[in-house]
């Protein structure tokens, strides 16, 4: 039962790098833009808001500077993969590359230093639930990407700047024949991928773990990217991916703690083969991954 | 004629070394259906895409109304008032109509339904707001086209070829709403390479030919072989000839072939039936869309039936539905699918390559290793055989104009020396020469004791060709119908899934 509160109460935490750079990864593939950098771009965001918390800036204008750092990394990929049409695999692996050793250098300085990380807001009533309210009491940045979640999905489900995004993703050569920008298109949605990014690195180095190691970003942009896939590009799938894997990695600690004798590196590896494989057989529906399934993903547009 | 509405002046538009458009001038009155006649690659395309602002001109001088018009993107064009219905549509297949619409047009989505309606029933344009585009059929795709058009109130409207995609009965729908809108109002530029059309409804036309201006006339003053002298500089080819023949053995025989694809917008087939037999030509009519895709891979043998099943599929008086493509190779088929590009051929290979990829059984290989001498003397004769216009063996299929190519992957398969033949979509984008041309051969062919199967879009085409025709629609294959008994209005009562009361 305390297994139980501990995961519940935990998880949300624990989904919010994934989940915050997974809806940012989202608009950009449903625009048609597969950016493979967000390992970099989370972990370049992670770094800068570290420093800015550690110098006292507080932790909003260190999630603005990190949103922003992984802003402007973004449009440099998208200045390689849509200016030049250069392959979006290739630049977007470079990008990462190169947001991985800034980050390290920035945060050369810093290593093994720690801040302070966020206070919990908790919902009067509910929190004092049994075994659920763990649920009710998270940091301002959980609620934010649980808002952030409806929001996206509302987005596309209903507005013009939803359409327009999946417009261009399905077939740019049509929307461009109809006189919409396809490129400008393309390059704002990869900015909101990097200003995400960006959010998630900030989260995990200044609330989730305010402590900087180098390379603590330790693979979540990489399951971030497969939660867009095997969440067939549905926002609400995603989340629940996102749900997913952080229960299972707080399961895997509560199993530790338990004394369950398995070995550590299986329990470490455990969310992400869990997640893999739930997702997998869900994304196994092929009428589902043709309806939902960005036709034009990766693939250059030359007007 | 009144002032124009628009006129072009000296619009030239070329690519690399091709000159699409050379010094192309005309003048569209308002009112007015005028034609755009040219055969393909021609260059209608591109001035239409030069007058929508999807390409801008490298010289010469566009008037609308009078005042020069300089177009920076079709959003431009769209706001002076011009509007485009491309021959492959620019509509989003996984949204429905309604957010297709709404991408172009303005206002509230209550509001556009309730005009979507109103022209609908205005115009004949009756379309479901609230379908998928990918469930509608190819002619329900083109009513969006057009209503997502006039929401717009334009005062041109570009057709480029758009009764390629319908049925005869369609075609005079589509006509019904034109004559509408040009009493509307309206002026309508309209594309096409067919003759008799453009005099039934067009009161201007325009004829480019190789990328120039060669007349413009009033079409009902002229005949079909006035028309067709301006357009290809001379008269249509007359069809070729058929030997009467009497039918030998039964080559293809599809029983009860049932299917379903996986693909949520691939088209189920049920109870398919057809036999072809030696020395004859069977057509099968009807729009894509229908099945033509399911039937091709079932009969190329790129979708495998059930071993069970295998009996629904007969070559040779076999069962061959279990069987993949190089089996059913082995027993005399040869396939020419309708990509030419991706499936017939591979763009970035030399054509000798491209030989080896079907016609590796005739000593091309040896001992596992190519033979390239042997590889390039046969292309060699492909190219001389079947007049293929291309540098030679060495040349890439991607430099290769359409009908070329065609002509070349058609050689190809018929060097196999098949005893059944299918061919899907033949002459599909090919100029008039290289379609004649194919079109004898596959006549000689037949004369020769070959069993050919054609799918065809083209009706005429299947009329000129064919012993018998049989159409499919939504899945289902109607019974044989014999060319000579035959009138193109009963095909198209088939296309419409009418043709039983008839």
């Amino acid at each position: 039962m305390i297994a139980v509160e501990f995961i519940l109460s935990g998880m949300l935490a624990a989904a919010t790098p994934f989940l915050l750079a997974a809806l940012g990864e989202l608009v950009g593939e449903r625009a048609g833009v597969l950016n493979l950098g967000v390992e970099g771009l989370m972990a370049l965001g992670a770094a800068v808001a570290f420093i800015i918390v550690y110098h006292g800036g507080g932790h909003a204008l260190a999630f603005a500077g990190a949103g922003l750092a992984g802003a402007l990394l973004s449009l440099l990929f998208a200045f390689a993969a849509l200016g030049l049409q250069a392959n979006q695999v290739a630049a977007g692996l470079a990008i990462g590359i190169l947001g991985q050793g800034l980050s390290a250098l920035f945060g050369k300085t810093y290593e093994s230093l720690t801040v302070k990380g966020l206070p919990k807001l908790s919902v009067p009533g509910l929190a004092d639930l049994p075994v659920v309210g763990g649920l009710f009491v998270q940091d301002p940045v959980v609620w934010l990407s649980l808002a952030a979640t409806p929001a996206i999905w509302a987005t596309f489900a209903f507005t013009k700047t939803g359409l327009l995004l999946r417009a261009v993703g399905e077939n740019p050569k049509a929307a461009h024949s109809i006189g919409y920008p396809v490129i400008a298109i393309r390059v704002a949605a990869v900015a909101f991928g990097g200003l995400m990014s960006g959010f998630a690195g900030a989260y995990a180095a200044t609330v989730y773990t305010p402590l900087w190691a180098d390379g603590m970003i330790a693979g979540r942009g990489w399951i971030a990217l497969a939660l867009v896939v095997f969440g067939t590009w549905l926002t609400l799938r995603i989340f629940w991916g996102a749900c997913l894997f952080g229960a299972v990695s707080l399961a895997g600690l509560a199993a530790q703690a338990g004394g369950v004798e398995l070995p550590s590196q299986l329990l470490a590896s455990m969310p992400y083969l869990v997640t893999i494989v739930v997702l997998g057989v869900i994304s196994s529906n092929r009428r589902l991954l043709k309806l939902n399934g960005v036709a034009s993903l990766g693939e250059p547009f030359k007007p | 004629m009144a002032a124009p509405l628009l006129s072009l002046r000296g619009i030239s538009k070329r690519y690399g070394e091709v000159r699409a458009n050379q010094a192309v001038d005309i003048d569209v009155a308002p009112r007015s259906i005028h034609a755009i006649l040219g055969e393909n690659g021609a260059g209608k395309s591109t001035l239409m895409k030069l007058i929508y602002g999807v390409e801008t001109p490298d010289s010469g001088e566009m008037l609308w109304q009078g005042v020069p018009l300089k177009l920076a993107s079709p959003a431009a064009a769209r706001r002076r008032g011009i509007g485009m219905v491309f021959q492959h549509f620019s509509l989003f297949e996984t949204l429905t109509v309604i957010e297709n619409i709404r991408l172009v047009v303005p206002g509230q989505t209550r509001a556009l339904i309730a005009r979507i309606r109103e022209l609908g029933t205005e115009f004949g344009l009756e379309v479901d707001p609230h379908a998928h585009v990918h469930e509608l059929s190819v002619g329900e795709r083109q009513r969006v086209e057009i209503i997502r058009c006039l929401m717009t109130d334009p005062k041109l409207l570009i057709l480029d070829e758009p009764t390629s995609v319908l049925p005869p009965q369609s075609v005079d729908k589509l006509f019904d709403t034109l004559l509408r809108l040009r009493d509307g109002g309206v002026s309508v530029l309209f594309i096409s390479h067919k003759l008799e059309e453009i005099r039934a409804i067009c009161d201007r036309a325009t004829i480019l030919s190789a990328g120039k201006v060669t007349g413009h006339v009033d079409p009902r003053e002229h005949d079909a072989h006035d028309l067709a002298r301006m357009m290809i500089g001379r008269d249509m080819p007359e069809p070729p000839p058929r030997t009467p023949s009497e039918p030998g053995e039964t080559m293809l025989e599809l029983i009860g072939l049932t299917y379903t694809p996986d693909d949520p917008f691939g088209m189920p087939l049920k109870d398919v039936a057809l036999t072809l037999r030696a020395g004859e030509i069977l057509g099968i009519a009807g729009i894509s869309g229908n099945g033509q895709a399911e039937l091709s891979e079932l009969i190329s043998g790129e979708i495998r039936l059930p071993f069970e099943n295998r009996e629904q599929v007969q070559m040779m008086g076999e069962p061959v539905g279990h069987l993949g493509p190089a089996e059913r190779r082995q027993l005399g088929f040869a396939f020419v699918p309708e990509d030419r590009l991706g499936r017939g051929a591979v763009q970035g290979m030399s054509l000798a390559r491209n030989s080896l990829l079907t016609a590796h059984p005739l000593g091309l290989v040896r001992h596992g290793l190519i033979a390239m001498a042997q590889a390039t003397e046969f292309t060699r004769r492909c190219i001389a055989d079947h007049d293929v216009r291309t540098s030679g063996a060495e040349a890439e299929a991607s430099g290769l104009s359409g009908g070329n190519l065609q002509k070349f992957i058609v050689g190809r398969e018929m060097m196999l020396a098949p005893k059944l033949f299918f061919l899907a979509q033949p002459t599909w984008g090919v100029d008039i020469g290289a379609a004649t041309a194919i079109r004898q051969k596959l006549v000689a062919l037949r004369n020769e004791g070959v069993a050919i199967l054609v799918i065809s879009e083209e009706i005429d085409e299947l009329f000129d060709i064919c012993d018998r025709i049989q159409v499919l629609s939504q899945g289902r294959l109607s019974p044989s119908l014999e060319t000579r008994e035959t009138r193109p209005e009963d095909i198209g009562r088939y296309m419409i899934g009418a043709g039983a009361a008839a």
